[in-house]
C-alpha cells in the first residue's frame, strides 16, 4: 500500500502541521513516510502545500507531480492540483473559500465542511484536525491510537493540553465528511 | 535498533554532528540549511558533550574557525548553502594545502549568484572539481535520504581523518527540508585531549611534546621544489582515494538496456522514474554515485558495455554528465536531463526525457 497525498491551502491553515501529524501517525504504525513541504517565501496568507507519502515499502521519490489523494483548502490550490490527481484517485475539499467546485468525473470527490465545524467548536485552529478526521474516515490507513500518538509526538510538550480538543476535532471530522461522487 | 525519529534532513545531520562526537560547529545562517544551527542551538550540546556551537560573523570566519580547530586535531564542521559555500572556497583550498581533516555540509540551492532558496544540484562542478585555487581534491558524499544525512556524518569524519582531507557532504534543499524516519545511533564520546595527542601527535598542534620537533601546519611553502614535492604527495594521496573509496548504489541494473545516472534528490526521483519506465516495458536501471569524488567511473565504463544509452539526470544544466562521458569514452549515447534554477523535475518528466532523448533519439 502506498498513498501519495498533497495537502494544499493557505499558510496559517495548518497544512504543514496536518501533514506532519499524518507522517508521525504513519511512523507510529511502522510505515515508511516522507513529508516534503513547499518551503519558501510563503507566509500566513500565502499558499502552502506539503506532499506526504505513507507506504509499506521504501519510498522512492518524495517529490511528485501526480497524487493518489489531494486535500484542497483554497481556490488557488484547486486550480493547481485538481488536474494532478491520478484517475480513480481522491479529492477532498472544504467549500469554504472555494468558488469553482471540482469538475472531474474520473475521481472520487468528498466535501469536508471543516471551517464551519471549527466555527461550531469555537476554535478555528481545530480546522486542520477536522480535515484530518475527514481523510481518516475515507482512508482508515492509520489507527486512531496511532494518530493520537502522532499528535503527541509532533506537538511540543507545552501544547499537550490541547490534545483532547484536537482529538475531539478529528472525531468531528470523521462524522461530517460528505460523499460528492465515487467512481 | 536505535532510537527512531521523524526529522528534517537538516535536523538529522545536526543530531549526527552531536552523536558523532564532533568538537565544534561554526556556522552562519542561510536558507535552506538554517535548521542545522537552529537545532544545535536548541539542543545545547555544550551541556551534553561539551561540543562548541558558535555563530560566526561570516562564512569566511566560520570556515577559518573550522580550519583552526582542525589544526589541533579536533573534529570541526560547518554548514552552509551554495552562496555561502562559494564564500568558503579559500578556506577549502587552505585546508587541502595544509592537509587537515574537516567536514563541510552544503545544502545546495538554485544559482548562480544569490539565486533562490529552492533545491538545486548546480554546485557539482564546484564540489568535485574544486572551487578554490590550486591542485586539490576533496571527497564529496551525496546523501539521498534523511537517514543518509545522519549516517554520512560518521563516514565523513572517518574519511577526513584517514586521509587528512576535507569531506564535503553535498545535499540540497529538498533533502534538507523534507522529513523522513531516521534511526539514530548511540552517542560517540568526544575524544579527550590526551586521546587526540596519542592518535594525531605526528601532525596536530597539541602543545609541546618533549622529544619531538614542533609540528607546523601551513599551506605556504615559498620553495618551489618543496611545493612540487608536497603536490606530488597530495596527488599520490588522491590516487589512493580514487583506488579505495568509491561508493555507489545500483537499482534494477541486472537486465537493464538503458541507464539513468543520478545522485541525491535526483536519484530518489529516478528511482520512481525507473518504476514508471518498467511499468511501460522499458528495461531501465538506476546507477547512483554516492561518492561524487572519487567518481565511480570504472563501474560506469563496465555498465556502458551492457546498456544502449545513459540519461544523466541532475537538477542542473548538465554538470555530472561530463564525468559520465569521460567514463563512457563515447561508446554509447549519453544525454542530460534536468530542471534547474530551483525547479525540481518530476519522475514523469524523467521518463519522457528517457524516451525522447535516449530511446527514440
Amino acid at each position: 500500500m502506498t498513498q501519495e497525498i498533497i495537502i494544499a491551502g493557505f499558510g496559517g491553515q495548518g497544512v504543514l502541521s496536518m501533514g506532519k501529524i499524518m507522517a508521525y501517525s504513519g511512523v507510529m504504525q511502522d510505515m515508511e513516510v516522507s513529508w516534503m513541504p513547499s518551503y519558501g517565501p510563503e507566509m500566513r496568507g500565502g499558499t502552502a502545500n506539503v506532499t506526504v507519502i505513507l507506504s509499506n515499502e521504501r519510498i522512492s521519490s518524495p517529490i511528485l507531480q501526480t497524487f493518489d489523494t489531494a486535500i484542497i483548502l483554497n481556490q488557488q490550490s484547486m486550480d493547481k492540483f485538481e488536474e494532478k490527481i491520478k484517475p480513480g484517485g481522491t479529492l477532498i475539499y472544504d467549500s469554504n473559500g472555494i468558488f469553482n467546485l471540482p469538475t472531474r468525473k474520473d475521481i472520487n470527490i468528498y466535501h469536508i465542511p471543516a471551517a464551519k465545524e471549527a466555527g461550531k467548536i469555537g476554535n478555528i485552529k481545530t480546522f486542520n484536525m477536522i480535515v484530518l478526521g475527514g481523510f481518516l474516515k475515507i482512508f482508515p490507513i492509520v489507527e486512531m491510537d496511532n494518530v493520537i500518538k502522532g499528535l503527541k509526538k509532533s506537538l511540543p510538550e507545552r501544547h499537550h493540553k490541547l490534545i483532547p480538543m484536537n482529538e475531539e476535532a478529528i472525531k468531528r471530522g470523521l462524522g461530517v465528511v460528505e460523499t460528492i461522487q465515487t467512481v | 535498533m536505535g532510537e527512531l525519529r521523524l526529522m528534517k534532513g537538516n535536523e538529522a545531520i545536526a543530531e549526527g554532528f552531536i552523536r558523532a562526537g564532533v568538537d565544534a560547529y561554526y556556522g552562519y545562517p542561510i536558507t535552506p540549511q538554517s535548521e542545522v544551527m537552529e537545532y544545535l542551538m536548541l539542543e545545547q550540546p555544550e551541556k551534553k558533550t561539551g561540543m562548541v556551537v558558535l555563530q560566526a560573523e561570516s562564512e569566511l570566519a566560520a570556515i577559518n574557525m573550522v580550519y583552526g580547530a582542525a589544526c589541533t586535531g579536533k573534529k570541526a564542521v560547518t554548514s552552509s548553502s551554495s552562496p555561502g559555500i562559494s564564500l568558503m572556497q579559500e578556506g577549502f583550498s587552505y585546508i587541502a594545502g595544509s592537509e587537515v581533516p574537516a567536514v563541510v555540509l552544503n545544502v545546495a540551492r538554485g544559482g548562480p549568484g544569490l539565486g533562490d532558496i529552492q533545491p538545486a544540484q548546480s554546485d557539482y562542478f564546484q564540489s568535485v572539481k574544486g572551487g578554490g585555487h590550486g591542485d586539490y581534491r576533496q571527497i564529496v558524499l551525496a546523501p539521498s535520504s534523511v537517514q543518509e544525512m545522519y549516517d554520512f556524518v560518521s563516514i565523513a569524519f572517518d574519511l577526513a581523518y584517514k586521509y587528512r582531507i576535507m569531506v564535503l557532504i553535498l545535499s540540497d534543499g529538498a533533502i534538507g527540508q523534507m522529513m523522513e524516519k531516521v534511526v539514530l545511533g548511540d552517542q560517540i564520546p568526544r575524544m579527550t585531549n590526551q586521546e587526540i595527542k596519542d592518535k594525531y601527535d605526528s601532525w596536530a598542534i597539541t602543545g609541546r611534546t618533549p622529544g619531538r620537533e614542533h609540528n607546523v601546519i601551513t599551506s605556504l611553502d615559498l620553495d618551489q621544489e618543496n611545493l612540487e614535492r608536497h603536490n606530488h604527495h597530495l596527488q599520490a594521496k588522491y590516487r589512493e582515494i580514487v583506488e579505495k573509496e568509491v561508493v555507489f548504489e545500483e537499482y534494477a541494473i541486472e537486465d537493464a538496456e538503458y541507464l539513468m545516472i543520478a545522485y541525491g534528490t535526483s536519484a530518489r526521483i529516478c528511482h520512481k522514474a525507473v518504476q514508471l519506465g518498467r511499468e511501460k516495458g522499458i528495461k531501465v536501471g538506476l546507477f547512483r554515485p554516492i561518492t561524487l569524488w572519487p567518481f565511480p567511473d570504472k563501474r560506469i565504463k563496465e555498465l556502458s558495455n551492457q546498456v544502449k544509452g545513459i540519461l544523466s539526470v541532475e537538477m542542473s544544466a548538465g554538470q555530472m554528465i561530463e564525468d559520465i562521458m569521460l567514463a563512457v569514452e563515447s561508446k554509447i549515447k549519453v544525454e542530460h536531463f534536468g530542471r534547474y534554477g530551483g525547479v525540481v523535475h518530476s519522475p514523469e518528466e524523467v521518463v519522457i526525457a528517457l524516451e525522447t532523448k535516449i530511446i527514440g533519439g
